[in-house]
């Protein structure tokens, strides 16, 4: 079945493995970014529904969400106007969720924290790892980083390890940064770690010009591209506009809309 | 570049996404409600009679709003906070603008019988109730009336139609459950009010680290379980000054993160509101933007100087201004859209001396230019958090 695509889908390049019967999209890492006056939250959700839908040709993929964000109802309640039912996902296990609303690292043994998560979500995606695609969610990695009282060594090395799951198992990655927090030039080479480990980021930022009620914020991919065959998406940026509505995102090229 | 072929053929292939969107979303939605859950949209007005407990109300994606203590405020804002949402205000640090806010957010608290925990960074926190408003009493119906009346001949008559817009529903609810009043800024809030009502005040100098401080939120807290079925009370959280550079606290930013982070984890799963202000330019600003991440409506206070030739010239009713307002970010709870105001600096003032008002900025006539100053200052209004004024 021939999917509806997005402009979000092309940059992406998820293209579902109908020209190449490989899985393409196994082992990625996604860097989501965004800033205080745009969220990047949709751009989760549209991969979730992604991932999740029955129609993709592999549907035995199974998305694993480590949440400290939000509750499982809100996501729940978002997905559902999008025609995904986390509920039901959930209790087909084809949705692990973990809910880290109020997980607090203890300060003397934050690796020991650290080590704990790490090794639930292996554990999880060991179970899981027979012949299907898993996607790791975390939404999102700031919070994670004030759960171990910022010692941000300590959360690198934890992303290392996911990291490893994407070639032991082929595990796709999707982790949200919010950027601007490091933007204050300080010295902060935590996002520059996260954005060497991604294969695809995804950044939202407002228009320079401001919000505005028909384009809300603008996207720019960077897509790095994969280096198995001879595909024309190396190291691809694609900058394109944004809607966001309830039950899907408008996607534009700038002043390619009335 | 896009040739045009290509943007011809990207059209058509959006209505046919939409289509297919459309169609798909349906079954979606049938799939699911015949497999496990009964339907995917119930909504809590269907399920609950509205405002059933006075001062709440309930808004759009089975969310329930709790008065600001603003009605200005809870206009802009769509009804008001979101029960379980942490509101967070960056406060100018050479004025006291936040505690207008805090005042009438904490008065409508106990209006309307809620508990309050309030902490601040003062020797003694208990003394501030008394600093708090009182419910704006006319003599009778008429005068408020009449107060009314007075206002909309005050007003611009290009402005009129904008107002009667968001007018109607918000007046019939006042008119049945006064889920928000207006306070009067120069008198004291009732005695019974402050000593009946359940308000517990906590120093924030005294403890040396923010434990004390989360226990206690943690204990209120539990007495507001999350909403199961019908709600009996909300409570409010208040602190004044988080990050106030006089508690021992100060330079352990970590923990003062994680101690936002929890209140506001707690607050989520509980019938409650948190209200903190924060002095953003006294913390580092990684920090600071990081507090303004994690809340979940953002707003700004400033104050504008006495006297500002150029701002005076720029804006009409200078004079009568305490200060500005920025609405940074509003809630979306269970939404992924996000809310864009029409304007997201206001000006506070005072009307009649007494209750704060919220007004958009009006750009004075500037000589020569005739133009309608409506669209100049309320429609090109950007969010970035830069400049004292947008527009």
């Amino acid at each position: 079945m021939n999917r509806p695509t997005t402009l979000l889908d092309d940059a992406l390049s998820f293209d579902d493995g109908e020209s190449n019967s490989r899985r393409p999209q196994n082992g990625r890492v996604v860097l989501v970014e965004d800033c205080v006056e745009t969220s990047g939250a949709f751009v989760l959700h549209h991969l979730i529904k992604r991932f999740l839908s029955p129609n993709v040709s592999s549907s035995d993929s199974i998305v694993l969400f480590v949440a400290f964000a939000q509750p499982f109802s809100h996501y729940d309640r978002i997905l559902r106007k999008m025609g995904c039912n986390l509920a039901a996902q959930r209790e087909n296990k084809r949705l692990l969720f973990f809910d880290m609303l109020m997980l607090e690292c203890p300060d003397d043994d934050v690796e020991g924290g650290l080590i704990a998560l790490f090794g639930n979500i292996q554990k999880a995606v060991e179970v899981n790892s027979s012949n299907k695609n898993i996607t790791i969610v975390i939404d999102d990695i700031s919070l994670l980083e004030v759960a171990t009282n910022g010692s941000t060594k300590d959360v690198l090395n934890f992303m290392r390890y996911c990291h490893t799951l994407t070639t032991q198992f082929g595990c796709t990655i999707i982790i949200v940064l919010h950027e601007d927090i490091y933007s204050s030039g300080d010295g902060f080479t935590f996002p520059l770690q996260l954005e060497y480990l991604a294969d695809i980021i995804i950044k939202t930022e407002p228009l320079i010009t401001g919000l505005a009620a028909d384009v809300h914020g603008q996207l720019t991919v960077l897509n790095k591209g994969t280096l198995d065959g001879f595909r024309s998406s190396k190291g691809k940026i694609h900058n394109f506009h944004y809607k966001i509505k309830e039950n899907s995102v408008d996607y534009f090229y700038p002043g390619s809309r009335s | 570049m896009l040739v045009p072929e290509k943007m011809a053929k990207y059209s058509v292939e959006k209505i046919d996404d939409a289509c297919m969107r459309m169609m798909y979303d349906r079954q979606g939605y049938n799939m699911a409600s015949s497999k496990v859950r009964t339907s995917s949209f119930s909504r809590k007005v269907q399920v609950a009679p509205t405002s059933s407990v006075p001062g709440l109300k309930y808004g759009p994606n089975g969310t329930i709003f709790l008065s600001s203590g603003i009605p200005d405020l809870d206009k802009i804002l769509g009804g008001g906070f979101h029960l379980g949402s942490l509101v967070m205000v960056m406060e100018d640090t050479e004025a006291p603008h936040h505690m207008l806010l805090l005042r009438t957010f904490m008065s409508q608290g106990l209006v309307h019988n809620q508990p309050v925990l309030y902490a601040s960074p003062s020797k003694n926190p208990r003394a501030f109730l008394g600093t708090l408003p009182a419910t704006l009493v006319s003599k009778d119906d008429k005068s408020l009336k009449s107060d009314a009346e007075q206002k909309d001949l005050r007003i611009a008559w290009q402005y009129k139609k904008y107002l009667g817009e968001n007018k109607p529903p918000i007046e019939e609810r006042d008119g049945k459950v006064e889920y928000c009043n207006d306070f009067d800024l120069r008198k004291p809030i009732e005695k019974h009010l402050i000593a009946g009502n359940r308000v517990e005040c906590v120093g924030l100098l005294d403890c040396s680290s923010l434990a004390g401080i989360r226990d206690s939120c943690t204990k209120f807290l539990s007495q507001l379980p999350r909403f199961d079925g019908n709600i009996t009370s909300a409570g409010r959280i208040a602190i004044q000054s988080f990050c106030a550079p006089q508690c021992e606290y100060y330079d352990k930013e970590w923990d003062m993160l994680s101690f936002i982070r929890s209140i506001k984890s707690m607050v989520r799963s509980s019938n409650a509101v948190a209200f903190i202000t924060f002095p953003a330019s006294l913390v580092s600003p990684s920090v600071s933007k990081r507090l303004q991440h994690l809340a979940d409506t953002l707003l700004a206070v400033k104050a504008i100087p006495d006297e500002d030739k150029e701002l005076a010239t720029l804006l009409t009713g200078y004079q009568d201004m305490l200060g500005l307002l920025s609405i940074h970010k509003v809630a979306r709870f269970n939404t992924q859209v996000p809310v864009i105001l029409d304007a997201t600096t206001y000006s506070m003032k005072l009307q009649k001396r007494r209750s704060l008002v919220l007004e958009c900025l009006n750009q004075a006539p500037v000589d020569g230019s005739s133009g309608s100053s409506y669209g100049t200052s309320g429609g090109c209004s950007s969010s970035s958090n830069t400049g004292t004024l947008d527009f």
